[in-house]
């Protein structure tokens, strides 16, 4: 016989709501902020604690201060505009013959907005700035659609973006019409064509067996003769713009041109040179260690110094080559020097197995390298890479000191101006160019997150 | 190192001295403009503008010589050049002219392969004080901390000033202009000290100007030119006249306001005419067209009128930049 029970839960207890002390935004600051500063259960841990409380109290009031303090001078204090054209006076304290009040520190944004132009671009005629404009648009277009994923065509895009484009952008920026001979460039091509010829003969055999051997070489290098002479016979066309020599060109367009260069050539040069260290060959594998280790010991302004200031001792007179083209040589040749030793680090981190896989498969070396090992490899070191990129686009300043005008250099230069002299002017244009750095170094820092987080899925644990 | 820089920019320039001295004006006239070098940015001197444009006494220089040689004074291009390339730009034939305030020393004279063309600014290394130290003469300065400059001529200048009189000093100093004058604003030391140009173009970035003063003793000597390569004479004498005539102009009282009406007018005296082209043959004489220092003058006008556009801004009365005549060392060979 069963008992008849009094009472029978039909329903699940509800949930009770977490304690205070655990949940929401109180429960986040109590596990994470106030957990180490609220224990006084011994003498020993509420000493601690007080410290602890102290410390967190000094850093918030110095982080306040510090933020405050920059948008103080940035923003409320600032200087936003200079309507009656006054230049320093609107900048100018009471005690300097302005109308500001004494002890008044802020921004002078009005001398920013004036150097704008000067920051961006240089000296380059204001007249053709829609060229700058037109590169720098196209070239963004071109790289986000690059970079983008899911966008038809990007492989294509990216081609293009390395290849058609700088020739687009130097057309553009300096304006063609470069005085090379189109006699010398035909001369040239001829002369490509017939190493190409004399490398099918010999791959053919007809040349001996020795020479059969290096046939290959011969095609590359008339392959690369003729390109480069394509380029230079397109570059010395005439289309109708007023040229703009490299001396005119200054600010953000250096600094980009310089960082850009640099980049895009840093990488397969590096790829190559780690590769070359590596190789089993000891002539490629001695040269290249000697390149490396020779860059990577100079310092990057020494190399500037040397490009700019030594070369032209050393040439002939007359043989004038372009600054910035000196610089850039420099630039690109000290970045790829580092960029292989990056490689070099992802190509260690490769098993072994891997090799004599792709060996088994019959794979020759460059499709061991091209297939197997480098897509690995890279993606080991994308932040090495991503790192020497952005360190890349912040030594770029360095060129400055040859007197090329890049952003920091025509920073510099505006500070100059007596017309706009002011004791806040170095400040002002100084934290202008540090956030225009930022964007810049930030977005590649995160672009190369977005990037390891796509492309080590298969290795997340 | 800079005594190796040196002697390298010494050994290129010998060389190209004998190599490359064959016409300047010849090798401009191809190239259609004159490649000026100016400093990368000195008020009143060469400084680029909110649009980027060059002006300053020193372009001016420039400007008047691309306005002998072409009859235009903007056929110039600038390169601005750091205090150590500017040897190497002129040697290489990077640049045609080099006039960035250069001083004209003897070393620079006799080993660099180079010459001075003349002197367009007579400067000279000054100090400024706070009003408040009750100081009137730098001979009261012992013990003082004194801000300048790194490696430049400045710091070599204060000490032996302070040498030479046996006082003591603490020499603050640092890259850039900009600290220098920061860390004297913010009362690091009681003296700053660099060229008296610089003194008074930097005035304007203290929080209150009106409480310093600039000293009455000038401690060095700084003449400022234009620089040419050694071995090419036409050059180097169109640079010279061009300036001459700058500073014959002003003394004669021809400018670019009243230039034009001079041409046409009949009852000029004989040294103006000679000045604006009408008489002699003078232009010819330097590979030029007669017009020459009429085209100077009418498009950058005289030594006045540039000093007066660029440096007179700065707050720096002529001082011993005056002409002779008006008490001033500033005197040009005739042309006659």
């Amino acid at each position: 016989m069963t008992t008849p029970r009094k009472y029978v839960r039909t329903e699940d207890a509800p949930l009770l709501p977490p304690p205070a002390t655990e949940a929401g935004i109180t429960g986040w600051l109590w596990q994470n902020i106030f957990a180490s500063m609220s224990d006084f259960q011994s003498l020993g841990a509420a000493i601690r604690s007080l410290f602890m409380i102290l410390f967190s109290l000094l850093l918030v009031y110095l982080f306040i201060d510090q933020t405050y303090g920059l948008i103080d001078f940035a923003i409320l204090s600032a200087v936003w505009s200079d309507p009656e054209g006054l230049k320093r006076e609107a900048c100018w304290t009471v005690q300097q013959g302005g109308s500001l009040p004494d002890g008044w520190h802020g921004a002078c944004w009005p001398f920013v907005w004036a150097k704008q132009k000067f920051a961006w671009f240089g000296p380059y005629p204001s007249e053709e700035l829609w060229r700058i404009y037109l590169s720098l648009i196209v070239g963004s277009i071109g790289l986000v659609w690059a970079l983008r994923e899911r966008l038809p065509y990007r492989r294509q895009v990216g081609v293009l973006m390395l290849t058609l484009y700088p020739l687009l952008a130097f057309i553009l920026l300096t304006g063609g019409n470069s005085d090379a001979s189109f006699t010398g460039i035909g001369v040239w091509i001829i002369v490509g064509l017939a190493l190409i010829s004399v490398g099918r003969m010999g791959a053919a055999g007809h040349l001996g067996t020795i020479f059969a051997e290096f046939a290959g070489i011969f095609g590359i290098v008339g392959w690369g003769i003729i390109a480069l002479n394509v380029v230079r016979g397109i570059v010395a066309l005439d289309f109708n713009l007023t040229p703009v020599g490299t001396g005119d060109w200054g600010g953000l367009l250096i600094t980009l041109v310089v960082a850009l260069t640099g980049i895009v050539a840093s990488l397969p040069l590096g790829i190559i040179l780690a590769l070359g260290r590596r190789s089993e060959m000891p002539v490629v594998s001695v040269l290249c260690t000697i390149f490396i280790e020779f860059w990577r010991g100079v310092p990057l302004i020494t190399v500037l110094f040397m490009a700019s200031v030594m070369l032209p001792l050393f040439l002939p007179a007359g043989v004038n080559f372009d600054n910035l083209l000196r610089a850039l040589i420099g630039v690109m040749l000290f970045s790829a020097a580092y960029m292989a030793e990056v490689v070099r680090g992802g190509l260690q981190a490769i098993d072994k197995g891997q090799y004599e896989g792709a060996q088994a498969m019959g794979l020759s070396y460059w499709q061991t390298m091209r297939l197997i090992v480098l897509p690995q490899a890279l993606t080991h070191v994308i932040p090495g890479i991503v790192n020497t990129f952005i360190g890349l686009f912040k030594d770029t300043t360095l060129v400055s000191i040859v007197g090329i005008f890049d952003l920091l250099g025509a920073g510099q230069s505006a500070v100059a101006d007596a017309a706009w002299s002011t004791p806040v002017q170095a400040i002002t244009i100084y934290l202008y160019i540090g956030i225009i750095f930022f964007i810049f170094c930030f977005g590649m820092s995160r672009y190369s997150i977005f990037m390891e987080n796509k492309l080590s899925k298969s290795r997340r644990h | 190192m800079k005594k190796l820089t040196a002697a390298m920019v010494a050994v290129a320039g010998v060389a190209f001295a004998a190599s490359a001295s064959a016409a300047t004006l010849d090798d401009v006239k191809a190239k259609g403009h004159i490649q000026c070098g100016v400093s990368q940015g000195l008020p009143g001197f060469s400084n680029a503008d909110d649009s980027g444009d060059w002006t300053g006494l020193d372009v001016d220089m420039c400007r008047a010589v691309a306005a002998a040689v072409f009859g235009d004074s903007n056929a110039v291009k600038f390169t601005p050049l750091s205090a150590k390339q500017r040897f190497t730009a002129l040697a290489s034939g990077e640049v045609d002219i080099l006039s960035r305030n250069t001083t004209w020393t003897m070393t620079r004279d006799t080993q660099l392969g180079l010459n001075f063309a003349g002197v367009n600014y007579y400067d000279g290394q000054g100090m400024m004080v706070p009003t408040s130290l009750g100081v009137t003469s730098a001979t009261e300065l012992d013990g003082a901390n004194i801000c300048t400059n790194t490696g430049t001529t400045t710091e070599l200048n204060i000490t032996d000033f302070f040498r030479a009189n046996s006082m003591s000093f603490n020499l603050v100093a640092f890259e850039k202009a900009d600290e220098v004058v920061a860390a004297y604003d913010a009362g690091r030391c009681d003296v700053y000290t660099t060229d008296r140009s610089g003194l008074a173009a930097q005035r304007g970035k203290l929080t209150a100007p009106d409480a310093h003063m600039v000293l009455s003793e000038i401690i060095s000597k700084e003449p400022l030119g234009p620089v040419v390569r050694q071995g090419d004479d036409q050059w180097f004498n169109i640079v010279r006249w061009s300036l001459n005539a700058m500073i014959n102009a002003e003394e004669m009282g021809v400018s670019s306001s009243n230039v034009n009406n001079l041409k046409f007018d009949a009852n000029i005296t004989p040294a103006v005419a000679r000045l604006i082209g009408k008489e002699g043959n003078f232009g010819e004489e330097l590979g030029l067209s007669n017009d020459w220092a009429y085209n100077i003058l009418m498009q950058v006008g005289n030594y006045a009128e540039s000093y007066e556009a660029n440096v007179t801004p700065l707050g720096l009365a002529r001082g011993v930049n005056a002409l002779w005549s008006d008490g001033g060392i500033l005197y040009a060979a005739p042309i006659r």
